[in-house]
């Protein structure tokens, strides 16, 4: 229990989210219409997904300093739980954007470089995938961790502000107030993103967990 | 005579003006578009996106779920 606190935080939060999602008020905006109500689903993805690829890349330098191993099956859950989520905040980005947008997949900065970006993610864990030395793929694998980590934030955060996007708050230099969110919305939606990310920590510690106790079985 | 023709000719651009409400009566009542996402103002767009969170996540567990059957089994033996 002293150590489980943050889990019944996650479900609280989340909780909180589908019920004040679907019932609060929201702006009234032409083409959003009720789907602005997206954000508090879809967008969280995303923050979260940034959130496990950190403590992935965290993981990944511990791992380097160290050569520990219990560091490395850290950083490789954290980001198939990323990645995860990354699949997640297409598949439902798409749905927002067809009815919206107009087309599943526009030909948007930010789409195509979280594109690139997924793949990366899948190439990393392909690499891994190559090695049979544990402690060559666990040096490897940090070693891309971290670059795949400082090629992705400039890809999703920095290139599409330099042109135009269909998302808001890019295309210029933006502030969150820039987004389409009343103060009402940033009161669903921050909570839902420290919900999504702690549900995100939840399902790689219990991977990690799983890992560990089949390498003592091997 | 000039009366009748005026009224034909007002018959006759009220008839072709009226075709276009015709038009759009039909297609509401006939053709069956996929509409019903745009309906209710898109809340079904929100209902989609929910539930394919609800499905990603449930796969994800399934997944989870047949590593530990693996794991249990190799225990086991």
């Amino acid at each position: 229990m002293k150590n489980n606190w943050w889990k019944i935080v996650a479900v609280i939060l989340l909780s909180y989210t589908i019920y004040f999602g679907l019932m609060g008020t929201v702006p009234r905006r032409a083409i959003l219409n009720e789907s602005i109500r997206n954000v508090y689903f879809h967008v969280p993805m995303w923050f979260a997904m940034i959130a496990m690829l950190s403590t992935s890349v965290f993981n990944a330098v511990r791992y380097l300093r160290s050569n520990d191993l219990s560091y490395d099956i850290k950083s490789v859950e954290f980001t198939n739980v990323a990645i995860l989520l990354g699949i997640l905040g297409c598949a439902t980005g798409s749905i927002w954007a067809t009815f919206t947008w107009g087309d599943p997949w526009p030909n948007d900065p930010k789409l195509n470089s979280v594109a690139i970006s997924m793949l990366m993610y899948f190439a990393y864990l392909i690499l891994r995938g190559s090695f049979e030395d544990e402690q060559r793929r666990a040096r490897i694998s940090a070693v891309y961790n971290i670059l795949a980590f400082s090629v992705f934030i400039p890809l999703i955060f920095i290139l599409p502000r330099l042109t135009d996007s269909l998302h808001p708050g890019n295309g210029g230099n933006p502030a969150f107030s820039d987004y389409d969110m009343d103060s009402q919305m940033r009161r669903v939606f921050y909570p839902a993103v420290i919900g999504w990310a702690l549900l995100g920590t939840w399902i790689a510690t219990l991977r990690v967990r799983i890992r560990r106790v089949s390498e003592i079985e091997d | 005579m000039k009366n009748k023709v005026s009224v034909a000719v007002f018959t006759l651009i009220n008839f072709v003006l009226s075709l276009n409400l015709f038009a759009q009566q039909s297609v509401k009542q006939e053709v069956a578009m996929a509409d019903q996402m745009r309906a209710d103002g898109k809340i079904w767009v929100v209902v989609a996106v929910i539930s394919t969170l609800f499905v990603g996540i449930i796969a994800f567990l399934v997944s989870m779920d047949r590593k530990v059957s693996k794991l249990e089994k190799q225990l086991k033996k």
